[in-house]
């Protein structure tokens, strides 16, 4: 008797699973959603803002990837993780992508099977201390109280810095930027490390934002960039192209302002005309419609619009291109040929 | 039961499991096991398919890779190239810690409370309500936040200590540092210290070769146990025991003759003399904190995270305890207090040696089951950044090696042990004190 | 010889009391000033209370209600302390709904505004009975105002229940007690795990009554996802806590082992293991390709938590039970489920009201705890709105609020409780 409701549930599970064999790129086209995956609250990378919309320099790659996929911008659920969480929200199938400044190891790549499909920031960890401390390299801080964000490659880069260099410090662990930041400007801690974008826009925010300097030693490569699972290629293929169509698109002075007007008719650069679907089947050999690169980059314009919106130097944020410019301007901005 | 005639000799059919009541409960059981097993096997059966799906096993050798992190509140020693395992296992102490420290500091509190709420004087009384309401109606998480921000907010940070005109100064004949980072209070030292005792020490180890001083080094051994620090115990414990016997011979004396000879000064002398003498062989001095570089160097460092967690939960729990204490009295008759107040005892001795000890019996039982929830309430450490159990093994391990299931099933069977251990103390205890009935 | 004695003519005129025993001085003389040791206290507990009132009041009264940002907020108090209040105006509603869209607020306060008439009936003994029709339709209309979709998505789950029933009912003379029983486990969940879904579709299409506009459970946030948490698990482990403190109470060895092993499991570990369970592991644990969003996973883990302690409060009730109503039911010749349905539990769970109470209490508190695992509850809230720029540095006034909150919820119900508990023990004396 127990059996048959066994036999029940078993078949109602299996049902559900043969929904799921589907490749990704039709579920998330038949669902009409996209399931992103961002932090919980990082200044000028991912935050709610008062009416509930989820604004920030890698919510808008979600947003061109649902652009580009379903033609709709908004057609995009945020699932708010935190450093624990989002792996296993991206192993378990509960988002499709995430894109919450996770930086690109080879354990996460090859042992957590996941596929970083690009790098949208170039990032190194670094440390905030207050000027009157008078120190000016990192190495000076030998029996420093330092603040570290846990649930990220931070904790790892801090502990071989330093005994590397033979230091020893006491590490405060701490469980997001926002205690981190009040710990830090209340003296409990002399400085914050986290990666260098997340102390300029912490930094950012301080009542007597002069008296802080971030150190020149950066201690750690950090290539941040969105990621998803190991296996379906059609997908991560749609993702990692999307995010090249932006880049490619600053490259080539295709911006939110022209994009309709370029896409309208093939011009004389073939490159763009490609990109933009007036020429070849790009759009086709990934599954998607020709225009759609059109419609990520309708979104919010290129890498270089997104960038100046959401924490670039005219922002509070006001970071600097710096590593991630364009390789044409020294930068690391280096887009694969849309061919 | 028993029937005057035997029931009719039946031939056993298959429907007898089902309405035989002799059969049905065993019937029954079996189903029920066997609902159960097909229910674990299936689940089983779905994590292995699952795991292998995502190209995971089940494997508990990552335990013993080097961690990669380092820990701020070390009880043992441990450094960032020690295994997993030692990270767990430093986490656990931690844990044990601060619901150590929680339970004793919970119980003070919550029993004066207690006691206060139900004082005659009306303005202690309302206070002690407004405390006990506050406390049991809003979050401990919130607490825990909240005394955190507010000892980061208002202590002072060691900088405040330095220069010319200090804005902060220690405390208690500077000996004791109060800082946003924590408290640092003098530690004990011993300038004629006889080392440190390895226990299960591992003879490949190098550090477990002597060096040109004769000492071992800090790695040998799972851990080491300070040998003054034994020794200390040890004669503070022999002195203890000789005080008892002298007064085991005090008792016999005023049982035989009526007169109580006076021993007071002699068993003084006998638990404190050698104890005193012995620290005064080892060279015992404190070591004061003292503003180094960062930070306060020497003495003991009470981290904030620790003082903050360990606040916020006793508050807590005594608010709770209160109530139970209070109800505990209440639960004592009138006729008691009427008649140990007959009896000429004052008002405090009445509650000392009437009132309470009867109260405890009524009292221990939820007093158990509210120092488990101090315990388990005390993985909420990670909010504050402590590092316990739940912030090493089940925080920045699982999150660095991936490996949920193991440290998830790891983490749970901890606390399981914890839980079940104090609660089996405890009943223990319970059954000591219960009243023995006719 | 001199007369000495004495006889008063008149009543003398009534005094007055000593000044020092009546009024105001006489009340403070005995309340606060009874004994030296009193005094002290009383002195020390004024200075405490003018400490902390002077410390907080002038924090509390702050012009900042119309700020937009932080910095706004240290413009207008040009150096002073103060509260900044501008960030309660601004995201208090996204405190109280998280992402729920604007326009559908009105489902979810109807929702909690049914709720208390639904449990109304059950909490005061006043009320007319009648209104229990209302509570027992309750649990299937609640989660088709927040979740939103067809009406006939909650009629089909209730229908469930009445055909088992009647299964039960006509089974019953015809095949036997036991058969019946299996039928009416069985029934039900076929219509639910197969025909319940493509009959509601149908009908949909055909008779598109009412469609509420569907709202993703990833939308709660803010207040409402405690509460939401907080109720259903409740209300779920009611039934499972029931069954497994009959279970723990059972002579049978293994179903007793069973009901000690899950409950002593449960409450061993603390809540935020079973939430990471939830958030990590029990996608694992389900059948290839399940996909629970993270609340639906949560509720079950939180239920599974509530059911234990849910056990033991049922287990005291029916442990309170004077032992004659037990041989009373066996003398009437009832068998067990019946005893349990008409003599046991109606008393049992009525003694046990109180601790169900205060498990909802513990419950709806330790929701908060969902903030470790990233969802938006108030203290998750107050993170993300750290992270806004205007924002940023904002720590007191969230804190404040959400503190408030909580304890205006939860004080409200131990009061109630207690008001319980004193009618229920007059009522045994």
């Amino acid at each position: 008797m127990k059996k048959t409701v066994f036999v029940g549930v078993l078949a109602l599970a299996g049902m559900s699973a043969s929904v799921a064999a589907a490749g990704l790129l039709d579920e998330v086209k038949t669902r009409g959603k996209l399931n992103c995956g961002v932090a919980t609250g990082v200044p000028g990378f991912a935050a709610p803002d008062a009416n509930g919309e989820w604004q920030g320099f890698d919510v808008a790659v979600c947003r061109a990837v649902a652009a580009a996929v379903l033609d709709d911008p908004t057609a995009v659920e945020f699932v708010p993780t935190t450093g624990k969480t989002r792996f296993t929200a991206l192993a378990s199938g509960e988002i499709d992508m995430l894109a919450r400044n996770t930086t690109w190891t080879f354990s996460r790549d090859v042992d957590l099977k996941f596929d970083f499909v690009g790098v949208n920031y170039y990032d190194g960890q670094g440390f905030l201390v207050r000027k009157d401390l008078g120190v000016s390299s990192a190495k000076e801080l030998d029996g420093a109280t330092i603040c570290i964000q846990t649930g990220t490659t931070t904790e790892l880069n801090l502990a071989d810095f330093f005994r590397i260099n033979n230091m020893s410090y006491e590490p405060v662990p701490i469980e997001t930027n926002a205690e981190g930041q009040q710990q830090y400007l209340a003296g409990a801690c002399d400085s914050y490390t986290t990666d260098a974008s997340g102390l300029a826009a912490t930094r950012a925010t301080f009542e007597d934002a002069a008296n802080h300097v971030i150190l020149p030693e950066i201690i750690s490569k950090e290539p941040l960039g969105p990621l998803v699972r190991h296996g379906d290629n059609e997908w991560a293929d749609v993702v990692r192209w999307t995010l090249n169509a932006l880049i490619a698109a600053e490259e080539l002075g295709v911006t939110s302002a022209n994009v309709a007007e370029l896409a309208s008719a093939p011009g004389n650069n073939p490159e763009i005309n490609r990109l933009l679907g007036t020429e070849g089947t790009l759009g086709e050999m990934l599954g998607l419609p020709a225009d759609w690169a059109v419609k990520a980059l309708s979104v919010a314009g290129n890498y270089g619009e997104i960038f100046e919106k959401n924490i670039g130097e005219t922002t509070p944020i006001g970071l600097a291109r710096g590593l991630n410019a364009q390789w044409t301007s020294g930068g690391l901005l280096y887009a694969p040929p849309f061919r | 039961m028993t029937s005057l005639t035997d029931p009719p000799k039946e031939s056993f059919r298959l429907g007898m499991l089902i309405y035989d009541t002799r059969y049905r409960s065993l019937t029954i059981q079996v189903v029920a096991l066997i609902g159960f097993m097909i229910f674990a096997a299936w689940l089983i059966n779905n994590t292995l398919y699952n795991l292998a799906e995502q190209g995971k096993n089940v494997a508990f050798g990552f335990l013993s890779d080097p961690a990669g992190y380092d820990i701020n509140q070390r009880l043992l020693d441990y450094n960032s190239q020690s295994t997993h395992w030692r990270a767990a296992f430093i986490g656990l102490l931690n844990t044990l810690l601060v619901a150590c420290m929680g339970c004793i500091t919970a119980t003070i509190i919550g029993v004066f409370v207690g006691v206060l709420r139900l004082s005659n004087n009306w303005l202690i009384a309302r206070l002690m309500t407004v405390y006990v309401e506050l406390f049991r109606n809003v979050p401990v998480l919130l607490w825990i936040v909240f005394t955190m921000a507010i000892m980061i907010e208002t202590l002072p940070a060691p900088s405040d200590f330095r220069g010319e005109n200090p804005e902060a100064s220690m405390v208690l004949f500077d000996t004791v540092a109060i800082t946003n980072r924590g408290v640092y209070i003098p530690e004990a030292l011993f300038s004629n210290g006889l080392g440190d005792l390895p226990i299960l020490p591992d003879r490949e180890n190098p550090s477990c070769q002597p060096g040109e001083d004769g000492t071992l080094g800090d790695d040998c051994g799972v851990f080491q146990i300070s040998l003054d620090l034994l020794l200390i115990v040890v004669v503070f414990g022999a002195s203890l025991f000789a005080s008892g016997l002298i007064r085991k011979r005090a008792d016999r004396i005023q049982n035989e003759t009526g007169d109580r000879p006076n021993t007071w000064y002699l068993r003084v002398g006998v638990v404190l003399l050698p104890t005193i003498a012995v620290l005064a062989v080892l060279g015992f001095h404190l070591g004061y904190p003292e503003l180094k570089g960062f930070n306060f160097q020497g003495g003991t460092h009470l981290r904030n995270s620790l003082i903050a967690l360990w606040l916020a939960l006793s508050l807590y729990t005594a608010a709770f305890i209160a109530e139970i204490v209070r109800a505990g009295i209440m639960a004592i008759s009138k006729g008691q207090t009427e008649a140990a107040a007959a009896l000429g005892l004052r008002p405090n001795r009445i509650m000392n040696l009437v009132i309470l000890p009867q109260a405890l019996r009524v009292i221990i039982p939820p007093l158990i089951s509210n120092y488990l929830n101090l315990t388990k309430n005390s993985s909420l450490a990670i909010a504050v950044g402590y590092m316990d159990i739940t912030g090493t093994l089940g925080g920045i391990t699982m999150n660095q090696t991936g490996r949920e299931l193991e440290c998830v099933l790891m983490l749970m069977l901890v606390y399981l042990a914890i839980s079940l251990s104090i609660s089996a103390v405890m009943n223990w205890y319970n059954e000591r004190v219960k009243l023995v009935e006719r | 010889m001199v007369d000495i004695h004495f006889v008063r003519k008149s009543m003398i005129e009534e005094q007055e009391p000593p000044v020092a025993t009546t009024g105001v001085a006489g009340w403070i003389r005995e309340n606060l000033f009874s004994s030296p040791l009193n005094a002290v206290l009383s002195i020390l507990s004024l200075a405490f209370i003018f400490y902390v009132l002077s410390a907080l009041l002038p924090w509390i009264i702050s012009p900042t209600w119309a700020a937009t940002s932080l910095g706004e907020c240290r413009e207008i108090l040009a150096g002073h302390e103060g509260a900044c209040w501008g960030v309660i105006r601004e995201r208090w509603l996204q405190l109280l709904f998280g992402f729920y869209p604007r326009e559908l607020y009105w489902r979810v306060v109807l929702d909690f505004a049914l709720l208390i008439v639904a449990v109304a009936p059950v909490l005061f003994t006043g009320l007319p009975r009648k209104m229990l029709v209302f509570s027992a339709i309750y649990p299937f209309l609640m989660p088709w105002l927040l979740w939103g979709g067809s009406v006939w998505n909650p009629i089909a789950a209730a229908l469930g229940f009445v055909l088992g029933y009647y299964a039960h009912k006509l089974a019953k003379p015809t095949l036997g007690s036991l058969a019946a029983v299996i039928l009416a486990f069985v029934i039900p969940i076929i219509w639910w795990a197969f025909l319940s879904g493509p009959v509601v579709d149908a009908l949909a299409s055909v008779l598109p009554l009412i469609t509420l506009e569907g709202v993703e459970s990833r939308n709660f946030g803010g207040f409402m996802l405690s509460i939401t948490i907080g109720v259903v698990a409740i209300a779920i482990s009611l039934p499972i806590g029931i069954v497994l403190a009959l279970g723990r109470q059972s002579n049978l060895f293994i179903v007793r082992s069973l009901s000690v092993g899950f409950i002593e499991f449960i409450r061993g570990v603390p809540l935020i293991t079973l939430l990471f369970v939830a958030s990590t592991l029990l996608n694992i644990f389900m059948p290839p390709g399940t996909d629970f969003d993270i609340i639906l996973r949560v509720i079950i883990m939180v239920t599974l938590f509530a059911s234990a302690y849910m056990a033991e409060v049922v287990r005291g009730g029916l442990a309170a039970l004077p032992k004659g109503q037990y041989e009373a039911a066996d003398a009437l010749g009832l068998d067990f489920w019946m005893a349990q349905r008409l003599i046991i539990m109606p008393q049992a769970l009525k003694i046990s009201i109180p601790g169900i109470v205060s498990t909802f209490i513990g419950v709806f508190k330790d929701t908060t705890l969902v903030s470790i695992i990233g969802l938006l509850d108030p203290i998750g809230l107050s993170t993300s709105i750290r992270a806004d720029q205007a924002w940023n540095g904002v720590v007191w006034e969230l804190y404040g609020f959400i503190a408030l909150m909580f304890f205006i919820f939860c004080f409200s119900m131990s009061r109630y409780s207690m008001f319980l508990e004193r009618k229920l023990q007059t009522g045994h004396r």
